[in-house]
This record gives C-alpha cells, sequence and structure tokens, in this order.
C-alpha cells in the first residue's frame, strides 16, 4: 500500500515516477544537471527529463582509452564516470575574484555580478561525493574559507546513484570511497533492472531531499528487492578493474623519493596536465590580472592550475620542479601521501579518470604497485 | 599612468602571410580603443601615412629569409623601444622553413624562370635569431585575444599573460573531451603551445600544433602514441614539420621520422 514518503524507509520507483520526481526537483527551482553525450563520452551537461540521459549506453575504459558502447537494455545510468567531474560547478575553470575602476587618484571596487542558481546534480557517484566532500575540506574548512566555493555548494542538491558496473579504471573499493553511496546525498537511487522490471531503489539523505517527495506517492521496497538491491552493489566492489593498496602507502612515498620508477615514468609522462585538469579533488588554481586596453578596468581571475606547468613552481630565479620526473613525483606523492598530512585523507578516491584521460594512459595504480614491489633504501637523512 | 603623448605603434612585415597583422585589423570593435590608446605610426597594411620612429611597441611578423631583411631587422630593433614578435613565421620561422631541410637552389630553380634574380638565404629564421626580442606571441596565426592582451599588457607596464602550457589545460577547461583518448585520433595538444583555446578539439579533430611546442615537449613520447594509434612515421614527420617545422623540438622528432620512412 502505497504511503507518504515522510518516513527514510527507501521507496521503489518506477521509470514514469523518476520523471515524475526529476520534474518536482525542476519544479522546486533547480536546474538539473546529469549525464549527457558530447563528443563520444558522457559529461554532466543540464537536462530536463530521463529522456536526455544516455538511456541504453554504457562506457569502456581501460587506461589512456575511453568508448561508448551501446548496451543491450535500456538502462539510465549503466556507465560509471567521464572526464568531466562536479569540479566544475562547484570551482569552476575560470572565476572572476574581483573587479575594479580607475577613479580620480585611486580605484574602487565593481561588484561582482554573478547569480549560483541552485543546481541538481544528478546521478553523483559514491567516488564524486568522496571527492566532493575531500574539496569542502580543502575550501570551507580551515582558517580561509573560500565563499565562492561555499555558495556554490550550499546551492548544489546531491542525487546519487549506487554504481552496479565499475569500470575497468575503477578502484574506489579498494579506498573505502564506493561503490555504494552512504552519506553526503540529499536522494539516493540504485538502478535495477530484474524479472519484475526496470525499477529504482529510491533512498532519502535529508529533509531538503525528502521534501522533493511531498505530493509523490512511492511503495516502501520489500526485504526481498532491498537484499537484491544490496547484492548488485556487493558484486559491483568485487568487480573493480584495478585496485590501489594502501598500507603503509604514506611512509612507502616518502621513503621513495629517489626511486628509478619516477624516471620511468618522466620518460612517458607528457606534462600535458590532463591528470589533473580530470582529477575531481585537484584544486590548485593560478590568478590572473587582466586590463582592458583603455587601462580603466582591471580584474582578478581564478583558473585552475595544474603541478605539471613549469609556471605552478615558478619562484625568483625560476621553476623549482623543473623535471617532469619531479613534477609526476609531486603530484602522485602530494595525493598519496603528503595529502593525509595535510587534510587527514587520501587525495584519491579511485575514480580511475587519471588512468583512463592519461593520452599515453600512465596508470597511478601500477606505478604504486612498481614502487611497492621493488622498494628503495630509506634515506638516512629523514 | 598618465602620459603626455600616446605611445608609437608599429607593425613590421618580413617573410609571412600577412595573416597576423590580419588579426589585429579584425580585432574590428577593440581597434577603435588600440587607436585611442596608442599612435598607430607605421602599419603598412592598415594605412599609408607614417609617422617617424622611434616607437614604443613595435610588432614584428615573418622570419628572416633573405640578407637584405637580415639587415633590415636591425633596424627595426634599432627604433623600438619594445619589440614583439607575432606568429609562426616570426617566432619559429614559419611553414616557408621547410626550406631549411633541403636544398633552397634546388627550389628556386625549379620554381623561377630566373632564379639568378633571387638573392635568398639557406634558411629561413626566427626574429629572435638576428635581434633580441621582448616578448614572443605564438599561433599561426596569432589568436587577437592574446595580441590584444599583449598590447593591453604592455600599455599597462605588466607581463603579458600568454601561458606556455600544453593545448590540453584549455581543452580540459573549455570542458571539449579528449580526441585521442575517446576517438583513438592523433591530435598534437599535448605538445602544443597552449593560445587557440584548443579550437581544433573542439570541432571535433586532433590539434595541428599551430603554436609550436609547449614548454617542455614530450615528442618522443607522442610520437610513440601516435605510432600505437597507427600513424606512419611519413604522417609523424608532417605532422611535426608544418608552421612550426623549424622549432627545435619539432624539428629534432620530424628528424627521427623521416629517417624511418
Amino acid at each position: 500500500m502505497p504511503v507518504a514518503p515522510d518516513s527514510r524507509s527507501p521507496y521503489r520507483v518506477d521509470l514514469i515516477q523518476l520523471d515524475l520526481l526529476l520534474a518536482a526537483v525542476c519544479r522546486a527551482g533547480y536546474q538539473l544537471i546529469g549525464p549527457s553525450i558530447k563528443d563520444g563520452a558522457i559529461v554532466y551537461d543540464e537536462v530536463s527529463s530521463i529522456e536526455e540521459l544516455p538511456v541504453g549506453w554504457t562506457d569502456d575504459q581501460e587506461a589512456g582509452r575511453y568508448r561508448l558502447q551501446r548496451r543491450d537494455d535500456r538502462a539510465l545510468f549503466g556507465y560509471v564516470v567521464g572526464p568531466q567531474s562536479w569540479k566544475k560547478l562547484l570551482h569552476p575553470p575560470r572565476q572572476l575574484l574581483w573587479k575594479g575602476r580607475r577613479t580620480d587618484g585611486g580605484l574602487e571596487t565593481i561588484a561582482r555580478e554573478e547569480v549560483t542558481p541552485r543546481r541538481a546534480f544528478l546521478a553523483v557517484r559514491a567516488c564524486e561525493i568522496a571527492a566532493i566532500g575531500i574539496q569542502d575540506r580543502v575550501f570551507t574548512q580551515g582558517q580561509h574559507a573560500d565563499p565562492i566555493y561555499a555558495h556554490r555548494r550550499e546551492q548544489a542538491l546531491v542525487i546519487a546513484v549506487n554504481c552496479t558496473e565499475p569500470a575497468g579504471t575503477c578502484f574506489c573499493s579498494s579506498l573505502g570511497t564506493g561503490p555504494e553511496v552512504i552519506s553526503g546525498f540529499d536522494l539516493a537511487l540504485t538502478e535495477m533492472i530484474d524479472e519484475s522490471g526496470h525499477w529504482f531503489m529510491l533512498e532519502v539523505g535529508t529533509d531538503r531531499g525528502g521534501a522533493l517527495l511531498e505530493g509523490l506517492e512511492f511503495t516502501p521496497v520489500t526485504d526481498t528487492e532491498r537484499r537484491a538491491v544490496h547484492q548488485r552493489v556487493d558484486a559491483a566492489a568485487r568487480q573493480m578493474g584495478r585496485a590501489l593498496n594502501t598500507k603503509g602507502l604514506k611512509k612507502l612515498l616518502y621513503d621513495s623519493y629517489d626511486h628509478p620508477r619516477w624516471d620511468d615514468v618522466a620518460d612517458r609522462c607528457l606534462a600535458c596536465s590532463n591528470c589533473t585538469m580530470v582529477c575531481p579533488t585537484c584544486f590548485c588554481t593560478t590568478v590572473e590580472d587582466v586590463t582592458e586596453l583603455s587601462g580603466e578596468i582591471a580584474e582578478r581571475w581564478r583558473r585552475w592550475d595544474s603541478c605539471f606547468t613549469l609556471d605552478f613552481s615558478h619562484l625568483s630565479g625560476g621553476s623549482v620542479r623543473h623535471s617532469t620526473r619531479s613534477r609526476y613525483r609531486q603530484w602522485m606523492t602530494h595525493k598519496l601521501a603528503t595529502w593525509q598530512d595535510q587534510f587527514d585523507s587520501l587525495g584519491c578516491v579511485g575514480c580511475g579518470r587519471c588512468i583512463t584521460w592519461c593520452p599515453v594512459g600512465i596508470d597511478i595504480t601500477e606505478e604504486v604497485r612498481q614502487i611497492r614491489a621493488h622498494p628503495v633504501a630509506a634515506r638516512a637523512s629523514r | 599612468m598618465t602620459r603626455t603623448e600616446k605611445p608609437k605603434l608599429a607593425v613590421w612585415k618580413f617573410a609571412s602571410c600577412d595573416g597576423c597583422q590580419l588579426s589585429l585589423l579584425d580585432c574590428e570593435d577593440e581597434l577603435l580603443t588600440v587607436a585611442d590608446r596608442v599612435t598607430i605610426a607605421y602599419f603598412p597594411e592598415a594605412t599609408r601615412a607614417v609617422v617617424e620612429g622611434p616607437y614604443d611597441l613595435s610588432l614584428v611578423e615573418g622570419s628572416i629569409t633573405t640578407p637584405h631583411d637580415a639587415l633590415r631587422i636591425q633596424e627595426v630593433r634599432r627604433c623600438s623601444k619594445i619589440l614583439v614578435t607575432i606568429g609562426a613565421c616570426a617566432t619559429a620561422g614559419g611553414i616557408q622553413a621547410l626550406r631549411n631541410f633541403r636544398d633552397v637552389r634546388k627550389f628556386t630553380n625549379l620554381v623561377y624562370a630566373r632564379p639568378d634574380y633571387i638573392d635568398t638565404l639557406e634558411r629561413s629564421t626566427p626574429i629572435a635569431h638576428h635581434v633580441k626580442v621582448d616578448h614572443e606571441l605564438r599561433g599561426c596565426p596569432v589568436n587577437k585575444h592574446q595580441l590584444l592582451e599583449v598590447i593591453s599588457a604592455l600599455l599597462a607596464e605588466r607581463k603579458p599573460m600568454t601561458p606556455p602550457h600544453s593545448v590540453c589545460i584549455e581543452c580540459k577547461q573549455r570542458g571539449s573531451v579528449c580526441v585521442t583518448v575517446a576517438r583513438g585520433w592523433p591530435c598534437l595538444g599535448p605538445v602544443t603551445h597552449a593560445g587557440c583555446g584548443a579550437l581544433c578539439p573542439s570541432y571535433d579533430r586532433g590539434c595541428f600544433g599551430c603554436y609550436g611546442p609547449m614548454e617542455t615537449p614530450n615528442t618522443e613520447s607522442l610520437s610513440r602514441l601516435w605510432r600505437y594509434l597507427g600513424a606512419g612515421h611519413r604522417e609523424i614527420t608532417h605532422a611535426f614539420r608544418s608552421f612550426n617545422a623549424a622549432s627545435e623540438p619539432f624539428r629534432e622528432e620530424s628528424l627521427i621520422h623521416e629517417q624511418r620512412h
């Protein structure tokens, strides 16, 4: 018997009901952003109904390779993560920080006219919730909170999707960041296609999420249905294409500054920065000052930067990390070791984007495996 | 900054197609502001009116290919306070630097009825091989927004922002999907200097390398990838040997693959 969705028990939702729910999200004033096909990949774009999702598509991912493929069903969420992450909306690639106008002998600031719409993020995966959690820590905690990120984050409604079919480059289960969504969502979905039909288990994570269900009637899932969902997600955890052994990782990398493997990586690494651009936790930016030709208006912009560029470590006298070896080492050691000292967690969530979108297929899990397999003697000076 | 007199801008042409000068004329709306801020003192492509030097800012297009031009660039340097080279010809020797890989006399003999009238150098060389250059603006042609940035920056006495990293950063920041990873197509983006805004990948094709080598190009690794994606040595040679053929990293890589044809 249908019940009003005030209790927090999960519901069974069919395709029509899901579409109604998405319509309710839009009606509540959210701009719905979800998976969408563009130029041969699944990206995040504005959508308004389930018909606009990549219905019946999946992604085949390997190191340096991504291909869309047809599925033999009409699953809505039968793929994992693509080249973009929610970072593009929470921490945009370019952001105006400050603008000013020359006055008689002085300077006046011009208020930023920026309106961030309330956005609903549809199909946020467990690894991405973990990544958003990491960026929350970076941007909103500590002495210098970033108001731009904080506001965008506050405006975002998270509709998560549990992963049931990981890709070849996924390794979230070895980092404890997935494939199951545990927290950090307003609503969560698990897609099921079985003998009982094409349906979703809907969980409510917050009051904000629960409020969107008002006026809609859903049936609670049965214990059998709930077990089936958990079996799918548990199976996904065992299907990860890759794994990263985190045991003693910090010490391992701190002891490996002089490991010959860095030379091997540098031979392949293009220093193109793709890994840092696609990484959902990489947060580094540079600041650019621009002036209009007239010299009357000046603007300060924040732009994504990468530790793979020379300018990133440019100090008086030149770049500190001149070799690609030192730049790759810096990136990986930060992700997996120094991040732990800085933010009390790994800087990696196991989404596998850096592996898939590296043109030459450099694989962070393989680099760790090689370093672990051939340890170098710890430096006496440490 | 208060000025009693507007700074004088000069635009010089050496061996080139004029495309980069056209980028300046293509600025249209902003061109009026440029004309407002500077005196366009020497710009034969735009006007016959000439104001005598010295010039505060000289934009130099084209490469040095004749003994006459090798002397003329010295004159340009002498009368210019700041000298900025614009485009692949001026910064790398341009497409005409293909002569550097062959005997130029064979070309002149083939092309001209009276090759003895042709007084040309063995090699096409960038301006920086001849005189001190204050800033190089890459591209074939240059990007008009970058050109305006360089002019604005120099007028405001700040450093122009023309980052030397890969095209990939621009590609990802504009939200384009990597054509190499998602399509398996060869692309020069990872070894190419940014500045175009990742134009070609946004139209679903690989980068042609118009802006020349990025700051630390790993051309060897990229060539291995191209081979893996099915490109032959001839294709790789041609890819590196275009508008920036004489830039050192591209030149070396093209020679390696030419030997393996």
